[in-house]
């Protein structure tokens, strides 16, 4: 019963949280008010580590919530509930934009809208930028404005992988050393 | 190889080196499906990331549908999707299982503080790229320069409470910008005469 209640909610979590796996987290907050299946602590240790583990935000989220409340099996069925929904409706778009791919209409429309998704990405980099360069805080107890160490080692990696050879490098790589360096540096 | 094992394949490696959300995604995306698979162009990706950002679902599992289903059918679509969750299913579960204090080690929280760091560095690099393919004349770097201001007006400033605050969420929303985009473009070909066969 609860397998069957778990795909059913993470299907609507799929179907209701438009964009990245933070999207997702007010629908998670909810869900844990109406079933008590986690609280908000619980939710805050989740998405901390959905974060920082290998894999899409929000997929990791689904299974750790999924395998809390129902072990190794409600892993699996609250993350296939997430992305069943997301499966259906994308597979029928790309069926009718495969249909229209000679149409002019269409063509004009993915015109304005590729510079549209460029510019969103841009705005979701300048959000994970503040969190990762801005605002550290200190052993102290004080807000430092900018966190310099981690803003020389985003300025390094960057002139690596945009003008040094090293670019020919995966960037997993980069993800690694970087890794490595705050590990190190205690960062 | 088998279509379908190597979208599965290469989609749980995708997976595997991906940290944090859908955006953080993009520069193994464009290693893997563009560089080295050629899976996609750089143009396909941005269609792919617009559309993903206005549907429902998280972008990474749009994204990834989208390109098996052009490589290997509807089939493709479906395995691709199951490659890219099947690392998270794995990793997560014996974190939650066994590692319970694994975000109370110092030592991994000073790594990830740099994995972050890191992470802004190849999205930048990765949007350059896709700067290049998708912000081509006047019209377009009109539309991105108003995208980019509203949406970061939305993420960064306190909206206010109300009807106002409700009415300026809206218009800084990604499906009310990428659907207001959408239009622009099909307005700007238009006007040039682009549309006529």
């Amino acid at each position: 019963m609860t397998l069957i209640q778990l795909f059913l909610e993470f299907c609507r979590v799929g179907l209701f949280s438009v964009g990245g796996g933070l999207a997702t987290i007010p629908f998670l907050t909810d869900l844990g008010e109406r079933t008590g299946w986690f609280g908000p602590g619980d939710l805050a240790n989740m998405i901390a580590i959905s974060e920082s583990t290998p894999g899409p935000m929000g997929v990791n989220m689904a299974t750790y919530v999924g395998f809390h409340t129902a072990g190794v099996l409600g892993g699996i069925v609250a993350t296939l509930g997430l992305v069943s929904s997301s499966i259906v409706i994308i597979l029928v778009i790309a069926g009718f934009l495969e249909k229209f791919r000679q149409s002019k209409a269409v063509d004009a429309v993915f015109y304005g809208l590729r510079a549209a998704s460029v510019a969103l990405i841009t705005a979701a980099l300048l959000q994970v930028a503040k969190i990762a360069l801005m605002f550290h805080e200190t052993p102290g107890g004080e807000t430092a404005l900018l966190y310099w160490p981690a803003i020389i080692l985003a300025a390094v990696i960057f002139v690596c992988v945009k003008f040094t050879p090293l670019k020919k490098l995966h960037p997993i790589v980069f993800i690694a050393a970087s890794a490595v360096v705050g590990a190190v540096l205690g960062l | 190889m088998n279509i379908l094992i190597d979208l599965f394949l290469t989609f749980a490696r995708i997976g595997v080196c991906t940290f944090g959300g859908g955006y953080a995604m993009l520069p193994i995306l464009q290693r893997e499906l563009v560089e080295d698979k050629k899976w996609a162009t750089e143009e396909e990706l941005a269609d792919y990331y617009a559309v993903g950002q206005c549907t429902p679902g998280i972008i990474a599992v749009n994204t990834s549908t989208f390109v098996g289903r052009s490589q290997g059918g509807i089939a493709g679509g479906i395995i691709a999707t199951l490659g890219l969750v099947f690392p998270s299913l794995v990793i997560i579960m014996v974190i939650a299982a066994f590692l319970q204090n694994f975000m109370h080690l110092e030592v991994v929280v000073h790594a990830f503080n740099g994995v972050r760091a890191g992470v802004v560095a190849l999205i930048l690099s990765s949007v350059i790229k896709l700067f290049k393919n998708a912000v081509i004349d006047w019209p377009t770097r009109v539309i991105y320069a108003v995208v980019l201001v509203m949406a970061a007006c939305g993420a960064f400033l306190p909206l206010p409470e109300g009807a106002l605050g409700t009415a300026l969420r809206f218009v800084s929303s990604p499906v009310f910008l990428v659907i207001a985009a959408g239009a622009a473009g099909l307005c700007v070909r238009w006007a040039k005469g682009g549309l006529r066969s």
